[in-house]
Parts: C-alpha cells; sequence; structure tokens
C-alpha cells in the first residue's frame, strides 16, 4: 500500500545502503518504571537499536507470555494509559529526530480512543508504526484505512502457520516491514529453530517488497546472529524486558540496556562484517 | 406423542443460514480479532466444522451421545407452584440441569470433543469460570481417552472447589492462572497462549458463545438441540410455541441454544439476563450488554466493560459463570437488531430465586439459572395464564451450595 514513506522506510533503506542488520527492542512503555522509559528509549539508540517498539499497556494481553503480560500489569498499576504512552514518544522525540517509533498493542484501548483520534494523536506525538496484535490483515480494512492518512505504517505479524495465500492477501495492507513470528507460541516462548527460518523469509519476500524482521524468542548473541543472517532486522521483547524488571534508577537500566543491547549489536555487526551486502540480499 | 431425539444437525431448518457471514461477523460483531499465530489453527477448525456439520455419521454419533451418554431429551417442566406464586403466564422449565453433569454446557463439550477426535487431536484444553463447562470437558476427554488441561480462575477455583476436585478425579490437570483478574476471562487468555503454542496436537473447547469465529457459531450449534427440543416439546405440550424466552447469560452459550431456533419466530420474545451483581449503576457487575459498549475482547468485537482507557474491567456476580466482561458476538446482533432485550438480576434477587425454587419444585437451580428464574417471576406476573414462559433452567445448584452458605453465614 505503501503510498508514503516515514522514518521506518528510511531507515530501512539506510541500513540496506550500509549493509547492517537492523535491531528493533522492544520495551513495556511504563515497565519497569514510568519515569524511565524515555530514558531506556535514548538508552536503546546508544546501544544499537535502529527502530523501537513500545508496548502499549493492556490488562489482557493474550499473545503475550508470561513477561510481557507481568509488565504490563506493572505498568498499568503504575498508572500508564494511553495519554502518557503518547507524551513519552513526545519527549523522545525532542532529542531523537530520526529513530522511528512503532507502537505495538492490542484492539480495544485503539478503539476506545477512536481510531482517527488515536491516529492522530500518535502521529502527532511522532509515531511512525502500530503493530495491534489482535487485528490481523482480515480485520485491517478500517485501520490501514486511517492509519493510511495518517502516514502510520500497519505492520503485520506472518507466523509458521501462515499460509502462501495468506501472506498475498495481507501483503496490499502491511507497510513499514513484515514482521515474522520466528516460533509457534505466545512472545518470550523458548525454542527459536533458525534452520526453518530461511525459507520462511524467502517465502515473505517472494510476495513482498517489505523489509522481514524476525522476533518471538530470541535472547542470546547467538541466536540474534543466526536470525540476523537471514533477516532484515532482529526483535528483543521479552529478553529485554526480563532484564529491566526491578531496575530502580534510570543508571541501572542505563546499564542493563547498554550491556545487553550492546552484546546483541556486536553479534549483529560482527556478521555484517563476515557477510558481503550481495550474498544477503 | 412418542420422545424422539432431538436430530443434532438441522441445516435444512436452519433460519438464518447467513450468520454469521463468511469472514465470521453478526453484522458488526464477531470477526476474527487474534493473533496472526492463531489464525491458521481457526481456519483449520472452521473447516472441520464446515465439513462434519453436514456429515452424516458424525451428526448419527452425535445424537447418539447427546440421547445415550447425556441423557437428551431433557424434559420441559411446568413449574405450577412458581407460575402459581408468580400469578400470570405460565413458567416451565427446559431441564438441562438434568444432563448428565448437570448443565447444559456438556452438549457443546460432546460435539467439540467428537470434532477433536475427528481432527486428530489428542489432547483438548478448555478454560472455566464456575467449573461447569471444565467438569464437562474433563468427562469427554475422560470418555474419549483424551488428555484434558483445564485453565481457571485462582479465585475460581477457591470458590468452585467441588467441581476442581471433579475434575481431578477425571483425570484433567487444573491449572490455576494467576493473572489479571483470576476469573473467566484471564482462564480463557491463558487457555488461548497455550493453544498457539500446541496447535498441532491440541484442541481448544471453548465454552460459550464468545470468542474469535469460529467459536461463537461452533458452540451455538452445539447448544442449538435446546431450542430445537423446547420448540417442539412447547408445540406438543401446549399447542403453540411458547410467548417468551429466558435465559441467563454469561459468554451466552445457553441463551444463543435456546433462543437460535426461535429467531425467525418473531412472536416469541426473548430475554436474556445478564449478572447486575451488586447493581447496574456501580461497577460491580458482569452485565456487558446492559452497561457495556462495543469493543473488543477474546477475539470478536462485541460488548463489553472497560474502562475509559479501554481496559477490561474486573467484574462481580455471586455465580462464577456469569461473572465474564464479554459476551457472544451473537447477542451483541441480537441487541442491536431488537431481537432479542437484555436484562440485568442482582444477586440478590438471584439467591431470592435460588431459594424459591428450590422450596416451591424441588429443584435447585444453578446460581447462573437462578437469574433466569428471577427474571421468568417477574416476566410471568405481567403476562396472561395461558401464555407459556420457557426458562433455560441451565445447571443444578449443587456446585453453589458452599457459596450460598458462605454468603448465609452458615458453616457447612
Ligand atoms: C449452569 C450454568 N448456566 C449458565 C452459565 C453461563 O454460561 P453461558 O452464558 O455460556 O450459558 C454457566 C457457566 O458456567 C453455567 O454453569
Amino acid at each position: 500500500m505503501t503510498r508514503f514513506s516515514n522514518r521506518i522506510d528510511r531507515r530501512f533503506a539506510e541500513l540496506a545502503e550500509r549493509g547492517r542488520t537492523g535491531l528493533i527492542p522492544y520495551v513495556t512503555a511504563g515497565h519497569p518504571k514510568p519515569e524511565l522509559t524515555v530514558d531506556i528509549m535514548h538508552a536503546l539508540v546508544a546501544g544499537g537499536a535502529d527502530l523501537l517498539e513500545l508496548g502499549i499497556p493492556f490488562s489482557d494481553v493474550m499473545a503475550d507470555g508470561p513477561v510481557i503480560q507481568h509488565a504490563c500489569e506493572a505498568a498499568l498499576k503504575q498508572g500508564m494509559t494511553l495519554d502518557k504512552v503518547f507524551a513519552q514518544v513526545a519527549e523522545f522525540r525532542r532529542r531523537d529526530a530520526d529513530t522511528p517509533v512503532i507502537l505495538m498493542g492490542y484492539m480495544n484501548p485503539v478503539e476506545r480512543r477512536g481510531l482517527e483520534t488515536f491516529a492522530e494523536q500518535a502521529a502527532e506525538a511522532g509515531v511512525d508504526g502500530l503493530l495491534i496484535v489482535d487485528c490481523p490483515a482480515d480485520e485491517a480494512a478500517d485501520t490501514t484505512r486511517v492509519f493510511d492518512e495518517h502516514e502510520l505504517h500497519q505492520i503485520f505479524l506472518v507466523a509458521p502457520t501462515t499460509t502462501e495465500s495468506r501472506i498475498e492477501r495481507m501483503a496490499p495492507l502491511a507497510g513499514g516491514f513484515i514482521y515474522y513470528v520466528s516460533l509457534k507460541g505466545v512472545t518470550g516462548s523458548a525454542a527459536l529453530n533458525a534452520d526453518e527460518l530461511a525459507p520462511a523469509v524467502d517465502s515473505i519476500r517472494a510476495r513482498s517488497d517489505l523489509p522481514v524482521a524476525v522476533g518471538f524468542g530470541i535472547s542470546t548473541p547467538e541466536q540474534a546472529r543466526a536470525v540476523g543472517a537471514v533477516a532484515d532486522a532482529v526483535v528483543i521483547g521479552s529478553a529485554l524486558v526480563r532484564k529491566l524488571d526491578g531496575a530502580e534508577s534510570r543508571e541501572v537500566a542505563g546499564d542493563i540496556v547498554a550491556d545487553y543491547i550492546g552484546s546483541i549489536r556486536a553479534a549483529l555487526d560482527g556478521l555484517d562484517e563476515s557477510a558481503p551486502v550481495e550474498a544477503r540480499a | 406423542m412418542v420422545e424422539v431425539v432431538e436430530k443434532a444437525t438441522a441445516a435444512s431448518a436452519d433460519p438464518r443460514q447467513a450468520l454469521p457471514d463468511a469472514s465470521g461477523h453478526f453484522g458488526r460483531f464477531g470477526g476474527r480479532f487474534v493473533s496472526e499465530t492463531l489464525m491458521a489453527a481457526l481456519e483449520e477448525l472452521e473447516q472441520a466444522w464446515l465439513k462434519y456439520r453436514d456429515d452424516v455419521e458424525f451428526q448419527a454419533e452425535l445424537d447418539s451421545d447427546l440421547a445415550h451418554f447425556v441423557g437428551r431429551p431433557s424434559p420441559l417442566y411446568l413449574a405450577e407452584r412458581l407460575t402459581a406464586h408468580a400469578g400470570g403466564a405460565r413458567i416451565v422449565f427446559k431441564r438441562e440441569d438434568l444432563n448428565h453433569t448437570g448443565a447444559h454446557k456438556i452438549n457443546n463439550t460432546v460435539g467439540q470433543a467428537l470434532l477433536a477426535r475427528a481432527m486428530g487431536k489428542q489432547r483438548v484444553i478448555a478454560e472455566t469460570g464456575a467449573g461447569q463447562h471444565g467438569v464437562a470437558s474433563a468427562t469427554v476427554a475422560a470418555r474419549l481417552g483424551m488428555k484434558c488441561v483445564v485453565y481457571m480462575g485462582a479465585d475460581d477455583i477457591k470458590r468452585q472447589a467441588i467441581n476442581v476436585f471433579r475434575m481431578k478425579l477425571l483425570g484433567a490437570e487444573v491449572v490455576s492462572v494467576d493473572s489479571g483478574s483470576r476469573t473467566l476471562k484471564d482462564a480463557l487468555n491463558e487457555a488461548m497462549r497455550y493453544w498457539v503454542t500446541n496447535v498441532d496436537d491440541t484442541f481448544y473447547i471453548l465454552g460459550t458463545v464468545a470468542g474469535p469465529h469460529p467459536y461463537p457459531a461452533l458452540v451455538r450449534d452445539f447448544n442449538a438441540v435446546v431450542g430445537r427440543e423446547a420448540r417442539r416439546q412447547c408445540m406438543d405440550e401446549y399447542g403453540k410455541l411458547p410467548d417468551a424466552l429466558v435465559a441467563c447469560v454469561g459468554g451466552g452459550s445457553n441463551a444463543m441454544g435456546l433462543f437460535y431456533p426461535f429467531i425467525d419466530d418473531r412472536e416469541v420474545e426473548m430475554y436474556g439476563v445478564e449478572a447486575a451483581g451488586r447493581g447496574l449503576s456501580g461497577l460491580e457487575h458482569a452485565a456487558s450488554l446492559c452497561a457495556g459498549r462495543v469493543g473488543v475482547l477474546h477475539g470478536s468485537r462485541t460488548y463489553l466493560l472497560d474502562d475509559d482507557a479501554g481496559q477490561i474491567r474486573h467484574t462481580h456476580s455471586v455465580s462464577a459463570g456469569l461473572d465474564y466482561p464479554g459476551v457472544g458476538p451473537e447477542h451483541a446482533w441480537l441487541k442491536d437488531s431488537h431481537r432479542a432485550q437484555y436484562v440485568g438480576v442482582t444477586d440478590d434477587e438471584a439467591l431470592e430465586a435460588f431459594h424459591l425454587c428450590t422450596r416451591k419444585e424441588g429443584i435447585m437451580p444453578a446460581l447462573e439459572s437462578a437469574h433466569a428464574v428471577a427474571w421468568a417471576i417477574k416476566q410471568a406476573a405481567g403476562m396472561d395464564r395461558d401464555q407459556v414462559v420457557l426458562v433455560n433452567m441451565s445447571g443444578r445448584g449443587d456446585k453453589d451450595i458452599h457459596t450460598v452458605a458462605d454468603l448465609e453465614g452458615i458453616s457447612i
């Protein structure tokens, strides 16, 4: 559908040009503490993140595992709201005009705000993409139309069980990148099978021109490297959220991010140096 | 008239084949609001349902199980002393409480378990609130030799201890869910999560007409035997259709099962009774149709109870089976199209009806069903003596005696 290009498209174009594998960390807005979120976002970028995914806390995160469930509950308990999420993005934007921000969340809070208002406020805050977990392409006619008007990409998931015909139906609606879920299960599930990844990513590339990011179940630098060898970008979610849990100050959170995201970045950089760009294209 | 077991299939007599539409929508409601990770499993289930819905052998086996294992048809019973008490229309009960395991829930689990077996799944999972659906799932799993895991909110485990023990006796594993409000909605989330991770060998027996397509239609179809029997029994007994139907609504399966075969009979009024808890003016109730608004929960667009930020609210009802912040999308559609009316009955009114029904009829209703009884008494009072109010006695109250005793400060 991409009739516009925003920060996400520009960032992926840059990555392709530089032969760099993208790193997309996920954190839940307001976890571990609402006042740390913006600092964590900046620290993630400083540590080597290329795009950011920010979770909108929701009471019923049906597709998320215990780590993100817990993060959402903790954030809500500390008074996180959608307005505060937008405010955090806007504050982040004051010091970072380029790093794309994708909000990840569930449909009900979006509908309660009103789709139009939600899109308008998201765009105004400086959001670039929306990943609404429980809004598959089949139900996305309204959302993509409205998001489009505000130059926001709706990002869709592809699962190992997604058929080729479903990918074909989703492709015209999808913007930004395709998010391949690397395993059957909820976020934070254990096993990742890198061998099965390459054919799946190839199958998506045959049906969409968008970059492919891979996530769910990636926690170690080794896994990130294996995934990065086939994907345009790697998403790190539950593993990061788990590490951040209990961090009380911006210094502690900053150190955790620097260490952990730094180690993932280093693994991906090693990969990028060893593989010529053409070999991965 | 010789009683015949109502056929489980009535595709040809299906009043509204068109709903849900091909994408699972009832007007603007329903649909499939789930993560992509579940889409393939739902499509597989839908294909199986479409296939076996019209499969003669499958339906014959289902009919046989309903007759010999469940005990169908369930009787239609004239509640004479309750009728006299109300002083108006005749109150008749559709006796789903006499089913094996004590509630309408078994109609659905027998059907879904046969579907699971036909699809080659070895394990079934279920969510449960009151424990009735969990027991009904554990029961059919035991009979078919399948492994069964039941997800149940930690708070519900406390208030439904007898059913938890029943499930364990039947060989099921009961998993306590500690997230969120620790009730039915959280059990459903957890069952979905497990299903996403184990779709290959696991069949999810959803217990009500909620959830993503095809569940609302599938569960309705398996429960519609209640309405089909009731329709015929009422014709046989009273020579006419009932004037009003009354059923309690948690997720809405016993109500949908009763209502569905009557939808085209415009003269038959339909009342869905929600849990008004401590009153609809406050927040301590579970009446999503009476007091909620349209949103998205558990895979479908429907009426639900949430706060202004769209967070799903904790609900309250004296009956665990009605304590749910959403409702099946077909009820949302029936409400908006004014085909059915939805009303609330408070905890106190339900408890009063529980006692009244027990003392006057010798039938101890489940606290869920007691909500329907309470409304039926009100409804009948304002109607003529030759009219018939047909109540779905969705379950028996044995499971609730501890709750009732606790509420009344009695230790047993
Ligand atoms: C006896 C009985 N009636 C009614 C219900 C409510 O469910 P539904 O609205 O799906 O019929 C339950 C749920 O546990 C139940 O046990």
